[in-house]
């Protein structure tokens, strides 16, 4: 069927064409139809098992109380109009103050991600100084430190520096801990010829001017790349602000969905419409960013 | 490799107050000393802050039975790690770990299976991407709340399951015996995408040219996995089973957010947490830590003696 190809029909330069657009190749000729539909029946049932879950929970955002109680899951709400429970879960569930926690963290902490990370970079791949392969190390060695066990100690430092219940808590431990972000803009500067900062020297400028007007405005699509996949992280981050900002109003897109469990405890539509308002603009984001998704999570994973 | 051809002439220069040896035309000199030190500033003072000064103390309150509060940390020598290895209720949580571990090297089998016949050619092959791949960017307590509205008794399993005939389904998250193995399977269902894309991307980085050979000389699709692909992404297979290795031991998410570490759910680091913030045993909670960063060490190095990467060089 579609997965082979008939020896002859296509020429090698068209072959070579259909390659390059799509980095695919043929599966050998031989391959018979029963491998094929098999092939295409793991990846429906893969994505079925991928998709359901979602829908369900999507269409259960939509039913009254009544038609839930009575309604097989699998089954569509009368209605696709009715907003209520989208109503409820952002007015009385607090995600409208979560959606604006959550903005305001990501705006700042993306900031100062972008610019200790250049900064970072700036400094280790244009300066040659002692210490160098030390802060090198450093940097390094805390990629290891999994955040997650390191928790029980950072409090003690937030609460120490009065941070504790504050968004600023989740700002300074994003900002902070971010060695990723530094690799990715690392790599990418490394790319960057160093005549350009030559050029620019024996104009007179300094290196704050280099970096602030020649390296920060080249390293755009790092900043992008970090950006998209910070952006992510920060947006879906649950941990940080339920230990460091457990009051009510701070609460983020995480904590505040969270909370729905305890007064919602079994109104399952007003909790399906609430993760339904958290999972739609993650869906919106995907299908606008698809590739740059793709490939910044790669660079981002393999370090 | 960084031989800077000019010598500075900018504040920074001006900035060091001892008189300097004269610069030599290439290579750094001295007046270089303190500009990348004010560049990095900020950026090493967050890292000390909030990533060494935390592991230090981390490793100090492990040897104290310190409550979080008191003025005094009292030294209890290694009683803590003691604990940890002797409970049963405290090391009952590493054989949680084993649930995800086994769905970790799931979860790896199906990733390299789609991504193989991904790899291949394929009809909407962008969409089945984009549909097994999205799961992973979705925020983790929604990802909870879903599958616990997906598992709960009557809920979307148990209706699809009457559709193929089965009446008295168990309780998923309800049995203790289950519990586990749903979380982990919830785990899969979330993670599968990254490993997914991962292994396509590299196995879309072999060069074509092998596929042709392989075509010329009627290779099946098997041998073309098993000599030209499986090798070709050896490194992030090594790679992807060393970070569900350390995965599996650090989950806290999703069983935290879908049973609360109830019926037998909890994992390394729930106890953690739960032994910390609401026991208020930062002594013990630390120790645990402890523990976990060194397996986890332990782990990163076995990576880089058994799968030296070529790729790796940051200086």
């Amino acid at each position: 069927m579609s997965a082979t190809t008939l020896p002859g029909r296509t020429g090698p330069v068209e072959r070579t064409v259909l390659r390059a657009r799509h980095g695919l190749r043929a599966m050998h000729p031989l391959l018979g139809p029963v491998a094929t539909t098999a092939k295409y029946a793991s990846l429906v049932v893969a994505c079925a098992a991928a998709i359901i879950p979602l829908v369900t929970v999507f269409m259960a955002a939509f039913k009254s109380k009544e038609e839930f109680a009575t309604s097989d899951p699998l089954a569509p709400p009368q209605s696709w109009t009715n907003l209520d429970n989208f109503a409820t879960a952002f007015v009385d569930g607090g995600m409208v103050q979560g959606f604006l926690n959550t903005s305001i963290i990501l705006v700042v902490a993306l900031v100062g991600t972008i610019i200790i990370g250049t900064m970072t970079a700036y400094a280790v791949d244009r300066f040659d100084f002692r210490g160098r392969r030390l802060v090198m190390g450093a940097f390094l060695l805390a990629t290891l430190v999994p955040a997650v066990t390191t928790q029980v100690a950072t409090f003690q430092v937030v609460n120490g520096l009065g941070l504790f219940n504050t968004r600023w808590a989740a700002i300074v431990l994003f900002t902070g801990t971010d060695i990723i972000s530094i690799y990715i803009f690392l790599q990418f500067m490394r790319g960057i010829s160093r005549s350009l900062d030559e050029a620019a020297m024996l104009d007179g400028a300094n290196r704050l001017t280099i970096y602030a007007r020649i390296i920060f405005p080249l390293l755009r699509p790092a900043i992008a790349t970090v950006v998209i996949v910070k952006g992510i992280a920060i947006y879906n981050e649950y941990y940080i602000p339920f230990l460091y900002m457990p009051s009510r109003d701070l609460g983020v897109v995480s904590t505040s969905l969270f909370r729905f469990m305890g007064p919602f405890g079994a109104q399952w539509e007003v909790i399906s419409a609430g993760a339904v308002l958290v999972i739609v603009p993650t869906l919106v984001a995907f299908l606008l960013l698809q590739r740059q998704i793709y490939s910044g999570l790669t660079s981002g994973a393999t370090k | 490799m960084s031989t800077v051809s000019s010598p500075v002439r900018g504040a920074a220069a001006r900035s060091t107050a001892l008189p300097a040896p004269a610069p030599r035309r290439r290579g750094p000199g001295r007046g270089w000393k303190v500009t990348p030190w004010l560049f990095l500033l900020v950026p090493l003072g967050l890292l000390v802050l909030f990533t060494y000064v935390p592991v230090a103390n981390m490793v100090w309150y492990s040897f104290t039975s310190w409550d979080g509060m008191a003025p005094v940390k009292e030294p209890v020598g290694l009683d803590n790690y003691q604990r940890i290895f002797t409970d049963p209720d405290m090391f009952s949580v590493f054989l949680v770990s084993l649930y995800y571990l086994a769905g970790a090297f799931l979860q790896l089998v199906l990733a390299l299976y789609f991504a193989t016949v991904l790899s291949f050619r394929t009809r909407v092959r962008n969409l089945f991407k984009g549909i097994l791949f999205f799961p992973y960017l979705i925020n983790g307590v929604a990802i909870g709340l879903v599958f616990l509205f997906f598992l709960r008794p009557g809920g979307t399993l148990d209706a699809v399951l009457a559709l193929v005939g089965v009446a008295e389904p168990p309780q998923w998250l309800g049995d203790p015996d289950l519990a586990n193995i749903s979380l982990a399977s919830t785990s899969v269902w979330r993670y599968m995408g990254l490993n997914f894309v991962l292994f396509l991307g590299a196995i879309q980085s072999i060069p074509a040219e092998l596929f042709e050979a392989a075509d010329l000389d009627g290779a099946t699709s098997w041998q073309k996995f098993r000599f030209i692909i499986a090798p070709g992404i050896k490194q992030v297979i090594g790679l992807m089973t060393i970070l569900a290795i350390s995965g599996s031991l650090a989950v806290f998410e999703i069983p935290w957010i879908m049973t609360g570490g109830a019926n037998g759910t909890t994992t390394f680091v729930i106890q953690t947490v739960q032994q910390a913030f609401e026991f208020k045993k930062f002594g013990l909670a630390s120790a645990m830590a402890v523990v976990l960063l060194l397996i986890v060490l332990l782990i990163t190095w076995v990576q880089r003696r058994i799968l030296p990467d070529e790729k790796v060089d940051l200086t």
